[in-house]
Protein backbone atom coordinates (compact mmCIF):
# COMPACT_ATOMS: atom_id res chain seq x y z
CA UNK A 1 0.00 0.00 0.00
CA UNK A 2 1.29 3.39 -0.85
CA UNK A 3 0.64 6.26 1.54
CA UNK A 4 -0.22 9.60 -0.06
CA UNK A 5 0.80 12.64 1.98
CA UNK A 6 -0.24 16.27 1.73
CA UNK A 7 1.85 19.28 2.42
CA UNK A 8 0.89 22.91 2.06
CA UNK A 9 3.69 25.18 0.98
CA UNK A 10 4.04 28.72 -0.15
CA UNK A 11 6.04 29.12 -3.33
CA UNK A 12 8.85 31.57 -2.74
CA UNK A 13 10.23 31.67 -6.25
CA UNK A 14 8.65 35.07 -6.77
CA UNK A 15 6.89 37.71 -4.66
CA UNK A 16 3.41 36.50 -5.64
CA UNK A 17 3.74 33.65 -3.16
CA UNK A 18 1.25 31.10 -4.48
CA UNK A 19 -0.21 28.75 -1.90
CA UNK A 20 0.68 25.29 -3.15
CA UNK A 21 -0.70 21.92 -2.21
CA UNK A 22 1.87 19.20 -2.68
CA UNK A 23 0.72 15.61 -2.77
CA UNK A 24 3.33 12.89 -2.69
CA UNK A 25 3.99 9.30 -1.75
CA UNK A 26 6.24 9.10 1.28
CA UNK A 27 7.39 5.58 0.50
CA UNK A 28 7.98 6.25 -3.15
CA UNK A 29 9.51 9.69 -3.43
CA UNK A 30 10.01 10.23 -7.11
CA UNK A 31 9.66 13.40 -9.10
CA UNK A 32 6.84 12.09 -11.26
CA UNK A 33 4.90 11.02 -8.15
CA UNK A 34 4.71 14.51 -6.74
CA UNK A 35 1.50 16.31 -7.61
CA UNK A 36 1.32 20.05 -7.22
CA UNK A 37 -1.62 22.41 -7.41
CA UNK A 38 -2.20 26.09 -6.72
CA UNK A 39 0.80 27.29 -8.74
CA UNK A 40 0.41 30.13 -11.20
CA UNK A 41 3.43 29.17 -13.26
CA UNK A 42 5.79 26.28 -13.85
CA UNK A 43 8.35 27.53 -11.37
CA UNK A 44 5.88 26.61 -8.65
CA UNK A 45 6.14 22.97 -9.72
CA UNK A 46 9.93 23.04 -9.59
CA UNK A 47 9.80 24.66 -6.18
CA UNK A 48 7.24 22.23 -4.73
CA UNK A 49 9.20 19.23 -5.98
CA UNK A 50 12.45 20.52 -4.58
CA UNK A 51 10.95 21.32 -1.20
CA UNK A 52 9.92 17.70 -0.88
CA UNK A 53 12.99 16.07 -2.43
CA UNK A 54 15.90 18.32 -1.46
CA UNK A 55 15.14 21.81 -0.17
CA UNK A 56 17.49 24.48 -1.49
CA UNK A 57 18.02 28.17 -0.85
CA UNK A 58 19.94 31.07 -2.30
CA UNK A 59 22.21 32.35 0.44
CA UNK A 60 23.06 36.02 0.84
CA UNK A 61 25.63 37.12 3.39
CA UNK A 62 28.55 39.50 3.79
CA UNK A 63 32.29 38.97 3.96
CA UNK A 64 35.07 41.07 5.40
CA UNK A 65 36.51 43.72 3.06
CA UNK A 66 39.26 46.28 3.59
CA UNK A 67 37.28 49.09 1.91
CA UNK A 68 37.07 52.79 2.69
CA UNK A 69 33.37 52.77 1.91
CA UNK A 70 32.06 50.00 4.14
CA UNK A 71 33.39 47.14 6.22
CA UNK A 72 31.36 44.29 4.74
CA UNK A 73 31.00 43.17 1.14
CA UNK A 74 27.61 41.66 0.30
CA UNK A 75 27.69 38.33 -1.54
CA UNK A 76 25.29 35.69 -2.85
CA UNK A 77 25.32 32.14 -4.14
CA UNK A 78 24.86 31.93 -7.91
CA UNK A 79 22.29 29.14 -7.52
CA UNK A 80 20.21 27.56 -4.82
CA UNK A 81 22.27 25.45 -2.46
CA UNK A 82 21.15 22.49 -0.32
CA UNK A 83 19.73 23.78 2.94
CA UNK A 84 21.92 21.40 4.94
CA UNK A 85 25.06 23.01 3.50
CA UNK A 86 24.20 26.61 4.45
CA UNK A 87 26.09 26.86 7.72
CA UNK A 88 29.18 25.16 6.32
CA UNK A 89 29.17 27.63 3.44
CA UNK A 90 28.88 30.52 5.90
CA UNK A 91 31.92 29.26 7.85
CA UNK A 92 33.88 29.39 4.60
CA UNK A 93 32.65 32.89 3.83
CA UNK A 94 33.43 34.26 7.27
CA UNK A 95 37.08 33.31 6.89
CA UNK A 96 37.48 35.28 3.63
CA UNK A 97 39.21 38.65 3.54
CA UNK A 98 38.64 40.60 0.32
CA UNK A 99 40.56 43.63 -0.99
CA UNK A 100 39.02 46.30 -3.21
CA UNK A 101 38.45 46.99 -6.03
CA UNK A 102 35.74 44.42 -6.42
CA UNK A 103 32.94 44.36 -8.97
CA UNK A 104 29.46 42.85 -9.04
CA UNK A 105 29.65 39.22 -10.11
CA UNK A 106 33.27 38.71 -9.10
CA UNK A 107 33.76 35.09 -7.97
CA UNK A 108 34.87 34.63 -4.38
CA UNK A 109 34.23 30.88 -4.01
CA UNK A 110 34.11 28.55 -6.98
CA UNK A 111 32.11 25.32 -7.18
CA UNK A 112 31.49 24.99 -3.45
CA UNK A 113 32.04 21.36 -2.43
CA UNK A 114 31.40 20.19 -5.96
CA UNK A 115 27.81 21.49 -5.97
CA UNK A 116 28.37 23.71 -8.99
CA UNK A 117 27.42 26.70 -6.87
CA UNK A 118 29.67 29.77 -6.80
CA UNK A 119 29.65 32.72 -4.43
CA UNK A 120 29.86 36.17 -6.06
CA UNK A 121 30.08 39.77 -4.89
CA UNK A 122 26.83 41.75 -5.19
CA UNK A 123 28.23 45.24 -4.71
CA UNK A 124 30.80 47.28 -6.55
CA UNK A 125 33.36 48.73 -4.15
CA UNK A 126 36.16 50.67 -5.85
CA UNK A 127 38.30 51.58 -2.90
CA UNK B 1 26.02 81.02 -1.76
CA UNK B 2 26.44 78.90 -4.87
CA UNK B 3 23.58 79.06 -7.35
CA UNK B 4 22.62 76.69 -10.12
CA UNK B 5 19.76 76.35 -12.59
CA UNK B 6 18.17 73.03 -13.56
CA UNK B 7 14.88 71.95 -15.13
CA UNK B 8 14.21 69.48 -12.33
CA UNK B 9 15.50 68.84 -8.84
CA UNK B 10 15.10 65.25 -7.66
CA UNK B 11 15.30 65.04 -3.86
CA UNK B 12 16.75 61.69 -2.77
CA UNK B 13 18.88 59.18 -4.70
CA UNK B 14 17.23 55.89 -3.72
CA UNK B 15 15.31 53.62 -6.08
CA UNK B 16 12.67 56.31 -6.64
CA UNK B 17 15.03 59.21 -7.28
CA UNK B 18 17.28 57.16 -9.56
CA UNK B 19 14.45 56.01 -11.81
CA UNK B 20 12.88 59.47 -11.94
CA UNK B 21 16.19 61.20 -12.83
CA UNK B 22 16.88 58.73 -15.62
CA UNK B 23 13.53 59.28 -17.30
CA UNK B 24 13.61 63.06 -17.05
CA UNK B 25 17.16 63.25 -18.40
CA UNK B 26 16.28 60.93 -21.28
CA UNK B 27 13.51 63.34 -22.26
CA UNK B 28 16.17 66.02 -22.60
CA UNK B 29 15.77 67.98 -19.38
CA UNK B 30 18.62 68.86 -17.04
CA UNK B 31 18.33 67.16 -13.66
CA UNK B 32 19.97 67.89 -10.31
CA UNK B 33 19.88 64.67 -8.29
CA UNK B 34 20.43 65.59 -4.65
CA UNK B 35 21.36 62.88 -2.13
CA UNK B 36 22.12 63.29 1.58
CA UNK B 37 24.41 60.24 1.84
CA UNK B 38 27.83 59.78 0.23
CA UNK B 39 26.49 57.43 -2.44
CA UNK B 40 23.37 56.66 -4.45
CA UNK B 41 21.03 53.70 -3.89
CA UNK B 42 19.29 54.63 -0.67
CA UNK B 43 17.95 51.83 1.50
CA UNK B 44 18.80 49.26 -1.21
CA UNK B 45 22.47 49.41 -0.20
CA UNK B 46 21.74 47.68 3.09
CA UNK B 47 19.17 45.19 1.72
CA UNK B 48 21.69 42.50 0.82
CA UNK B 49 19.03 39.77 0.56
CA UNK B 50 17.56 38.82 -2.80
CA UNK B 51 14.03 39.17 -4.09
CA UNK B 52 14.36 42.46 -5.92
CA UNK B 53 13.67 43.03 -9.59
CA UNK B 54 11.50 40.07 -10.54
CA UNK B 55 8.86 42.32 -12.11
CA UNK B 56 11.10 45.04 -13.44
CA UNK B 57 14.19 43.15 -14.64
CA UNK B 58 12.58 39.68 -14.78
CA UNK B 59 15.37 38.28 -12.67
CA UNK B 60 16.06 37.98 -8.99
CA UNK B 61 18.56 40.49 -7.67
CA UNK B 62 19.84 41.64 -4.30
CA UNK B 63 19.24 45.25 -3.22
CA UNK B 64 22.75 46.52 -4.08
CA UNK B 65 22.58 44.84 -7.51
CA UNK B 66 19.20 46.40 -8.25
CA UNK B 67 20.57 49.81 -7.24
CA UNK B 68 23.69 49.38 -9.36
CA UNK B 69 21.66 48.77 -12.53
CA UNK B 70 20.06 52.19 -12.10
CA UNK B 71 23.18 53.93 -10.85
CA UNK B 72 25.09 52.89 -13.97
CA UNK B 73 22.49 54.20 -16.40
CA UNK B 74 21.57 57.25 -14.32
CA UNK B 75 24.89 58.59 -13.15
CA UNK B 76 26.36 58.22 -16.65
CA UNK B 77 23.72 60.38 -18.32
CA UNK B 78 25.14 63.77 -19.36
CA UNK B 79 21.94 65.61 -18.43
CA UNK B 80 22.18 64.56 -14.78
CA UNK B 81 24.34 66.21 -12.19
CA UNK B 82 24.59 64.27 -8.94
CA UNK B 83 25.09 66.19 -5.69
CA UNK B 84 26.21 63.78 -2.96
CA UNK B 85 26.39 64.53 0.75
CA UNK B 86 23.91 67.29 0.05
CA UNK B 87 20.66 67.68 1.96
CA UNK B 88 17.66 69.63 0.72
CA UNK B 89 16.73 71.87 3.64
CA UNK B 90 13.92 74.02 2.26
CA UNK B 91 11.96 74.91 -0.84
CA UNK B 92 10.49 78.26 -1.82
CA UNK B 93 7.70 78.23 -4.38
CA UNK B 94 5.83 81.13 -5.88
CA UNK B 95 2.51 81.99 -4.31
CA UNK B 96 0.70 81.09 -7.50
CA UNK B 97 1.97 77.49 -7.32
CA UNK B 98 0.89 76.93 -3.77
CA UNK B 99 -2.78 76.19 -4.01
CA UNK B 100 -3.54 75.54 -0.39
CA UNK B 101 -1.54 78.12 1.53
CA UNK B 102 -0.03 81.56 1.23
CA UNK B 103 3.41 80.21 1.98
CA UNK B 104 5.02 80.82 -1.39
CA UNK B 105 7.53 83.57 -2.03
CA UNK B 106 7.23 86.20 -4.72
CA UNK B 107 9.03 84.03 -7.29
CA UNK B 108 7.59 84.22 -10.75
CA UNK B 109 4.99 81.47 -11.31
CA UNK B 110 6.52 78.11 -12.04
CA UNK B 111 9.91 78.96 -10.57
CA UNK B 112 11.08 77.23 -7.43
CA UNK B 113 14.13 77.72 -5.28
CA UNK B 114 15.61 74.65 -3.64
CA UNK B 115 17.97 75.32 -0.72
CA UNK B 116 20.53 72.63 0.01
CA UNK B 117 23.30 72.26 2.50
CA UNK B 118 26.37 70.17 1.89
CA UNK B 119 29.75 69.72 3.47
CA UNK B 120 31.21 69.97 -0.04
CA UNK B 121 29.41 73.01 -1.46
CA UNK B 122 28.17 74.83 1.63
CA UNK B 123 24.77 76.38 1.00
CA UNK B 124 23.54 75.79 -2.52
CA UNK B 125 20.51 77.36 -4.17
CA UNK B 126 19.02 75.55 -7.15
CA UNK B 127 16.48 77.36 -9.29
CA UNK B 128 14.15 74.95 -11.02
CA UNK B 129 10.79 74.41 -12.76
CA UNK B 130 9.87 71.08 -11.26
CA UNK B 131 10.71 69.07 -8.15
CA UNK B 132 10.41 65.33 -7.66
CA UNK B 133 10.15 64.36 -4.00
CA UNK B 134 11.84 60.97 -3.46
CA UNK B 135 13.01 61.13 0.17
CA UNK B 136 12.00 57.59 1.13
CA UNK B 137 10.87 56.69 4.64
CA UNK B 138 12.00 56.36 8.23
CA UNK B 139 11.27 53.69 10.82
CA UNK B 140 8.72 53.85 13.60
CA UNK B 141 10.43 53.44 16.96
CA UNK B 142 9.65 52.56 20.56
CA UNK B 143 8.03 55.93 21.15
CA UNK B 144 5.43 55.02 18.52
CA UNK B 145 4.32 51.83 20.31
CA UNK B 146 4.83 52.67 24.00
CA UNK B 147 6.12 49.61 25.87
CA UNK B 148 6.41 50.08 29.64
CA UNK B 149 9.57 49.20 31.56
CA UNK B 150 13.13 50.42 31.81
CA UNK B 151 15.12 52.11 29.03
CA UNK B 152 18.23 49.96 28.80
CA UNK B 153 20.66 49.66 25.90
CA UNK B 154 20.06 46.92 23.35
CA UNK B 155 16.89 48.23 21.71
CA UNK B 156 17.20 49.00 18.00
CA UNK B 157 14.91 49.52 15.07
CA UNK B 158 15.31 46.60 12.66
CA UNK B 159 16.54 48.78 9.81
CA UNK B 160 19.25 50.32 11.97
CA UNK B 161 20.32 46.82 13.04
CA UNK B 162 20.40 45.87 9.36
CA UNK B 163 22.76 48.74 8.66
CA UNK B 164 25.01 47.75 11.59
CA UNK B 165 25.27 44.15 10.42
CA UNK B 166 25.45 44.57 6.65
CA UNK B 167 27.44 47.77 6.25
CA UNK B 168 29.30 48.47 9.44
CA UNK B 169 29.97 44.84 10.22
CA UNK B 170 29.02 44.34 13.83
CA UNK B 171 26.24 42.49 15.56
CA UNK B 172 23.76 44.30 17.79
CA UNK B 173 23.50 41.31 20.17
CA UNK B 174 23.29 37.57 20.75
CA UNK B 175 19.86 36.63 22.05
CA UNK B 176 17.27 38.50 20.10
CA UNK B 177 13.53 39.11 20.35
CA UNK B 178 11.87 40.90 17.46
CA UNK B 179 8.82 43.06 18.03
CA UNK B 180 6.56 43.32 15.00
CA UNK B 181 6.49 41.04 11.98
CA UNK B 182 7.21 43.68 9.33
CA UNK B 183 9.48 42.65 6.47
CA UNK B 184 12.58 44.30 7.82
CA UNK B 185 12.14 42.41 11.12
CA UNK B 186 11.67 39.10 9.30
CA UNK B 187 14.69 39.70 7.08
CA UNK B 188 16.69 40.55 10.19
CA UNK B 189 15.52 37.39 11.98
CA UNK B 190 17.23 35.34 9.26
CA UNK B 191 20.20 37.66 9.04
CA UNK B 192 20.89 37.49 12.80
CA UNK B 193 20.58 33.69 12.65
CA UNK B 194 23.09 33.51 9.81
CA UNK B 195 25.67 35.55 11.72
CA UNK B 196 25.35 33.21 14.68
CA UNK B 197 22.89 34.99 16.97
CA UNK B 198 19.83 33.25 18.40
CA UNK B 199 16.46 34.69 17.47
CA UNK B 200 14.11 33.53 20.22
CA UNK B 201 10.78 34.88 18.99
CA UNK B 202 8.94 37.31 16.78
CA UNK B 203 6.04 39.00 18.58
CA UNK B 204 3.13 40.39 16.53
CA UNK B 205 0.08 42.12 18.01
CA UNK B 206 -2.13 41.43 14.97
CA UNK B 207 -3.64 37.99 14.32
CA UNK B 208 -1.79 37.88 10.97
CA UNK B 209 1.82 38.62 10.06
CA UNK B 210 2.47 42.10 8.70
CA UNK B 211 5.32 41.04 6.41
CA UNK B 212 5.26 39.28 3.05
CA UNK B 213 4.43 35.58 3.08
CA UNK B 214 7.65 34.60 1.41
CA UNK B 215 9.57 36.26 4.22
CA UNK B 216 7.62 34.26 6.81
CA UNK B 217 8.61 31.11 4.92
CA UNK B 218 12.23 31.97 4.16
CA UNK B 219 13.16 33.84 7.29
CA UNK B 220 11.21 32.21 10.13
CA UNK B 221 9.97 28.73 9.14
CA UNK B 222 13.34 27.81 7.65
CA UNK B 223 15.05 28.33 10.99
CA UNK B 224 12.18 27.28 13.28
CA UNK B 225 11.86 30.74 14.75
CA UNK B 226 8.57 31.00 16.67
CA UNK B 227 6.09 33.65 15.52
CA UNK B 228 3.65 34.66 18.27
CA UNK B 229 0.64 36.23 16.59
CA UNK B 230 -1.85 38.19 18.74
CA UNK B 231 0.86 38.76 21.37
CA UNK B 232 2.51 41.88 22.76
CA UNK B 233 5.70 42.64 24.62
CA UNK B 234 4.20 43.96 27.84
CA UNK B 235 7.36 44.77 29.75
CA UNK B 236 11.09 45.26 29.21
CA UNK B 237 13.56 44.27 31.96
CA UNK B 238 17.19 45.32 32.46
CA UNK B 239 19.05 48.32 33.85
CA UNK B 240 22.05 48.89 31.64
CA UNK B 241 21.27 46.33 28.96
CA UNK B 242 18.06 44.50 28.04
CA UNK B 243 17.80 41.31 30.16
CA UNK B 244 14.34 39.94 29.38
CA UNK B 245 10.86 40.77 28.10
CA UNK B 246 7.36 39.79 29.19
CA UNK B 247 5.18 38.49 26.39
CA UNK B 248 1.39 38.54 26.79
CA UNK B 249 -1.30 37.08 24.55
CA UNK B 250 -4.05 39.40 23.39
CA UNK B 251 -7.64 38.19 23.02
CA UNK B 252 -10.45 40.37 21.72
CA UNK B 253 -8.22 43.37 22.00
CA UNK B 254 -7.45 42.71 25.70
CA UNK B 255 -4.10 41.50 27.08
CA UNK B 256 -4.47 38.29 29.11
CA UNK B 257 -1.99 39.24 31.84
CA UNK B 258 -2.19 35.92 33.72
CA UNK B 259 -0.88 34.09 30.63
CA UNK B 260 2.22 36.28 30.43
CA UNK B 261 5.54 34.49 29.89
CA UNK B 262 9.08 35.76 30.09
CA UNK B 263 11.83 35.48 27.47
CA UNK B 264 15.44 36.13 28.45
CA UNK B 265 17.25 38.16 25.80
CA UNK B 266 19.86 40.89 25.42
CA UNK B 267 18.55 42.57 22.27
CA UNK B 268 15.21 43.84 21.02
CA UNK B 269 14.62 44.72 17.39
CA UNK B 270 11.59 46.82 16.53
CA UNK B 271 9.95 46.22 13.20
CA UNK B 272 6.77 48.18 13.58
CA UNK B 273 6.56 49.91 10.25
CA UNK B 274 7.87 52.73 8.12
CA UNK B 275 6.60 56.28 7.76
CA UNK B 276 7.11 58.46 4.68
CA UNK B 277 9.77 61.11 5.31
CA UNK B 278 7.80 64.30 4.64
CA UNK B 279 9.25 66.89 7.04
CA UNK B 280 10.59 68.82 4.06
CA UNK B 281 7.36 68.56 2.05
CA UNK B 282 5.27 69.86 4.95
CA UNK B 283 7.59 72.85 5.33
CA UNK B 284 6.58 74.27 1.96
CA UNK B 285 2.89 73.45 2.10
CA UNK B 286 2.55 70.04 0.41
CA UNK B 287 -0.79 68.59 1.49
CA UNK B 288 -0.41 65.24 3.32
CA UNK B 289 -2.83 62.31 3.18
CA UNK B 290 -3.38 61.07 6.77
CA UNK B 291 -3.95 57.48 5.54
CA UNK B 292 -0.56 57.16 3.84
CA UNK B 293 1.57 59.80 5.55
CA UNK B 294 2.56 60.79 2.02
CA UNK B 295 1.47 63.64 -0.23
CA UNK B 296 -1.97 63.85 -1.77
CA UNK B 297 -1.33 63.41 -5.49
CA UNK B 298 -3.46 63.88 -8.57
CA UNK B 299 -3.69 61.54 -11.54
CA UNK B 300 -0.31 62.87 -12.74
CA UNK B 301 1.42 62.20 -9.41
CA UNK B 302 1.55 65.93 -8.78
CA UNK B 303 1.19 67.15 -5.20
CA UNK B 304 -0.93 70.09 -4.06
CA UNK B 305 2.00 72.35 -4.99
CA UNK B 306 2.13 73.04 -8.73
CA UNK B 307 5.13 71.43 -10.43
CA UNK B 308 6.04 69.30 -7.41
CA UNK B 309 5.74 65.52 -7.89
CA UNK B 310 6.16 62.63 -5.46
CA UNK B 311 7.02 58.93 -5.80
CA UNK B 312 8.43 55.94 -3.92
CA UNK B 313 8.31 55.44 -0.17
CA UNK B 314 7.89 59.14 0.51
CA UNK B 315 4.52 58.93 -1.26
CA UNK B 316 3.34 55.68 0.33
CA UNK B 317 5.18 52.69 1.77
CA UNK B 318 5.97 50.07 -0.87
CA UNK B 319 6.84 46.45 -0.20
CA UNK B 320 8.29 45.91 -3.66
CA UNK B 321 11.04 48.04 -5.11
CA UNK B 322 9.81 47.12 -8.60
CA UNK B 323 6.66 49.13 -7.96
CA UNK B 324 8.79 52.01 -6.68
CA UNK B 325 10.67 52.11 -9.97
CA UNK B 326 7.50 51.83 -12.01
CA UNK B 327 5.70 54.55 -10.05
CA UNK B 328 8.73 56.84 -10.24
CA UNK B 329 8.98 56.41 -14.00
CA UNK B 330 5.32 57.41 -14.25
CA UNK B 331 5.80 60.44 -11.98
CA UNK B 332 8.88 61.51 -13.95
CA UNK B 333 7.06 61.24 -17.28
CA UNK B 334 4.26 63.42 -15.93
CA UNK B 335 6.84 65.95 -14.74
CA UNK B 336 8.19 66.07 -18.31
CA UNK B 337 4.68 66.43 -19.77
CA UNK B 338 4.14 69.26 -17.34
CA UNK B 339 7.23 71.06 -18.59
CA UNK B 340 6.27 70.48 -22.20
CA UNK B 341 2.71 71.62 -21.79
CA UNK B 342 3.27 74.54 -19.44
CA UNK B 343 0.28 76.84 -19.57
CA UNK B 344 -2.10 74.17 -20.85
CA UNK B 345 -1.61 72.06 -17.71
CA UNK B 346 -3.55 70.27 -16.39
CA UNK B 347 -4.93 69.13 -19.71
CA UNK B 348 -8.21 67.61 -18.56
CA UNK B 349 -10.56 67.70 -15.62
CA UNK B 350 -9.79 65.12 -12.92
CA UNK B 351 -12.13 63.25 -10.61
CA UNK B 352 -11.63 61.73 -7.14
CA UNK B 353 -10.73 58.16 -6.20
CA UNK B 354 -12.21 56.81 -2.96
CA UNK B 355 -11.09 53.93 -0.72
CA UNK B 356 -14.18 52.09 0.51
CA UNK B 357 -14.79 48.68 2.20
CA UNK B 358 -11.61 46.89 3.30
CA UNK B 359 -9.26 49.25 1.50
CA UNK B 360 -6.95 51.56 3.42
CA UNK B 361 -6.03 53.92 0.62
CA UNK B 362 -5.93 54.38 -3.15
CA UNK B 363 -3.08 56.15 -4.96
CA UNK B 364 -3.38 58.50 -6.81
CA UNK B 365 -6.14 60.50 -5.15
CA UNK B 366 -7.74 61.39 -8.45
CA UNK B 367 -7.92 60.08 -12.00
CA UNK B 368 -7.74 61.57 -15.47
CA UNK B 369 -10.27 60.12 -17.92
CA UNK B 370 -8.03 61.07 -20.85
CA UNK B 371 -5.24 58.66 -19.89
CA UNK B 372 -4.87 54.99 -18.96
CA UNK B 373 -4.81 55.15 -15.18
CA UNK B 374 -2.79 52.87 -12.92
CA UNK B 375 -3.95 52.61 -9.34
CA UNK B 376 -2.20 51.23 -6.27
CA UNK B 377 -4.17 50.31 -3.18
CA UNK B 378 -3.67 48.58 0.14
CA UNK B 379 -6.16 45.98 1.40
CA UNK B 380 -7.13 45.92 5.09
CA UNK B 381 -8.06 42.23 5.25
CA UNK B 382 -6.43 38.85 4.80
CA UNK B 383 -8.43 36.78 2.34
CA UNK B 384 -8.13 34.17 -0.37
CA UNK B 385 -10.18 34.57 -3.51
CA UNK B 386 -11.29 38.09 -2.68
CA UNK B 387 -13.36 40.22 -5.02
CA UNK B 388 -12.15 43.64 -6.07
CA UNK B 389 -14.89 45.98 -7.16
CA UNK B 390 -14.46 49.41 -8.74
CA UNK B 391 -17.60 51.47 -9.19
CA UNK B 392 -18.49 54.89 -10.49
CA UNK B 393 -20.58 56.76 -7.94
CA UNK B 394 -22.59 59.92 -8.38
CA UNK B 395 -24.88 62.25 -6.43
CA UNK B 396 -28.02 60.23 -7.08
CA UNK B 397 -26.24 57.32 -5.36
CA UNK B 398 -26.61 55.27 -8.49
CA UNK B 399 -23.52 53.10 -8.71
CA UNK B 400 -22.21 51.54 -11.85
CA UNK B 401 -19.69 48.71 -11.73
CA UNK B 402 -16.72 49.54 -13.88
CA UNK B 403 -14.55 46.59 -13.00
CA UNK B 404 -14.82 43.38 -11.03
CA UNK B 405 -11.85 41.16 -10.51
CA UNK B 406 -10.96 38.07 -8.50
CA UNK B 407 -7.84 38.45 -6.40
CA UNK B 408 -6.24 35.13 -5.49
CA UNK B 409 -4.92 36.33 -2.16
CA UNK B 410 -4.99 39.71 -0.43
CA UNK B 411 -3.35 40.86 2.78
CA UNK B 412 -2.44 44.26 4.22
CA UNK B 413 1.29 43.78 3.60
CA UNK B 414 0.82 43.30 -0.13
CA UNK B 415 -0.06 46.29 -2.22
CA UNK B 416 -2.33 45.62 -5.19
CA UNK B 417 -2.31 47.47 -8.49
CA UNK B 418 -4.84 47.68 -11.27
CA UNK B 419 -4.98 49.42 -14.65
CA UNK B 420 -8.09 51.01 -16.11
CA UNK B 421 -8.16 52.16 -19.69
CA UNK B 422 -9.28 55.62 -20.67
CA UNK B 423 -12.05 54.24 -22.94
CA UNK B 424 -13.51 52.17 -20.11
CA UNK B 425 -13.65 55.17 -17.79
CA UNK B 426 -15.24 57.37 -20.46
CA UNK B 427 -18.09 54.88 -20.89
CA UNK B 428 -19.19 55.67 -17.36
CA UNK B 429 -18.37 59.35 -17.08
CA UNK B 430 -21.30 61.74 -16.67
CA UNK B 431 -21.23 65.43 -17.50
CA UNK B 432 -21.16 67.87 -14.64
CA UNK B 433 -21.12 65.12 -12.00
CA UNK B 434 -18.60 64.21 -9.36
CA UNK B 435 -17.76 60.82 -10.97
CA UNK B 436 -16.16 59.31 -7.88
CA UNK B 437 -14.26 56.07 -8.52
CA UNK B 438 -14.94 53.88 -5.47
CA UNK B 439 -12.68 50.91 -4.67
CA UNK B 440 -13.74 48.05 -2.41
CA UNK B 441 -12.76 44.46 -1.60
CA UNK B 442 -15.20 41.77 -0.49
C1 LIG C 1 14.68 46.94 5.04
C2 LIG C 1 13.90 46.89 3.76
C3 LIG C 1 13.78 45.67 3.07
C4 LIG C 1 13.12 45.62 1.85
N1 LIG C 1 13.05 44.43 1.17
C5 LIG C 1 12.53 44.39 -0.09
C6 LIG C 1 12.56 43.18 -0.88
O1 LIG C 1 12.98 42.12 -0.41
N2 LIG C 1 12.10 43.22 -2.15
C7 LIG C 1 11.62 44.38 -2.69
O2 LIG C 1 11.26 44.38 -3.87
N3 LIG C 1 11.55 45.51 -1.96
C8 LIG C 1 11.99 45.57 -0.67
N4 LIG C 1 11.93 46.74 0.06
C9 LIG C 1 11.22 47.90 -0.50
C10 LIG C 1 12.04 48.77 -1.42
O3 LIG C 1 13.38 48.43 -1.41
C11 LIG C 1 11.95 50.20 -0.99
O4 LIG C 1 10.60 50.50 -0.92
C12 LIG C 1 12.65 51.14 -1.99
O5 LIG C 1 14.00 50.83 -2.14
C13 LIG C 1 12.47 52.57 -1.51
O6 LIG C 1 13.07 53.47 -2.41
P1 LIG C 1 12.95 55.04 -2.21
O7 LIG C 1 13.82 55.65 -3.23
O8 LIG C 1 11.54 55.43 -2.14
O9 LIG C 1 13.53 55.32 -0.75
P2 LIG C 1 15.02 55.23 -0.15
O10 LIG C 1 15.76 54.10 -0.68
O11 LIG C 1 14.85 55.32 1.32
O12 LIG C 1 15.74 56.54 -0.71
C14 LIG C 1 15.52 57.83 -0.21
C15 LIG C 1 16.80 58.61 -0.31
O13 LIG C 1 16.54 59.98 -0.09
C16 LIG C 1 17.59 60.53 0.66
N5 LIG C 1 17.05 61.75 1.32
C17 LIG C 1 16.04 61.82 2.23
N6 LIG C 1 15.80 63.09 2.57
C18 LIG C 1 16.66 63.85 1.85
C19 LIG C 1 16.88 65.27 1.76
N7 LIG C 1 16.18 66.14 2.46
N8 LIG C 1 17.86 65.70 0.92
C20 LIG C 1 18.59 64.81 0.18
N9 LIG C 1 18.41 63.48 0.23
C21 LIG C 1 17.46 63.00 1.06
C22 LIG C 1 18.00 59.42 1.59
O14 LIG C 1 19.32 59.58 2.05
C23 LIG C 1 17.83 58.19 0.70
O15 LIG C 1 19.03 57.84 0.05
C24 LIG C 1 12.56 46.81 1.31
C25 LIG C 1 12.64 48.01 2.02
C26 LIG C 1 13.30 48.07 3.23
C27 LIG C 1 13.34 49.38 3.97
S1 LIG D 1 4.10 29.49 -8.78
FE1 LIG D 1 5.01 30.98 -10.15
S2 LIG D 1 3.74 32.80 -9.86
FE2 LIG D 1 3.33 31.46 -8.12
S3 LIG D 1 4.77 32.16 -6.53
FE3 LIG D 1 5.73 30.48 -7.65
S4 LIG D 1 6.97 31.51 -9.19
FE4 LIG D 1 5.48 33.01 -8.46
Amino acid sequence: MSSRSNKSLICISCPIGCHLTVEYDKDNLREENIKISGNKCSRGITYGREEVLAPKRTVTATVSIASEIQRRLPVKTTKHIDKVLIFELLDNLYSLKVKPPVNIGERLIENFKGTGVDVVATMKLDR
Amino acid sequence: MREAVFDTVVVGGGAAGLAASKIIAERGYRVALVERENRLGGILNQCIHNGFGLHYFKEELTGPEYAQRFIETTAGTPNIEVFLETTVMDVKTSRADNNNSGKGSTNSPGTKEVFCYSSRYGVLKIITKTIVLAMGSRERNRGNIGIPGTRPAGIFTAGLAQRFVNIEGYSPGENVVIIGSGDIGLIMARRMTLIGARVLAVIEIQPYPSGLTRNIVQCLRDFDIPLHLSHIVSRIYGRDRVEAVDVTPVRNGKPEMEETFKIKCDTLLLSVGLVPENELSKKFGVKINPETGGAVVDAHMMTSVDGVFSCGNVLHIHDLVDYVSEESIAAASFACDYMEERGKWPAAEQFPTVASSNIKYVIPNSYDPEINNRFFFRPMIVKNNAKLCIRMENEDKEQKTLLEKRLLHVQPSEMVSVNIKSERIKEFLRDGEENRLVFSIQ
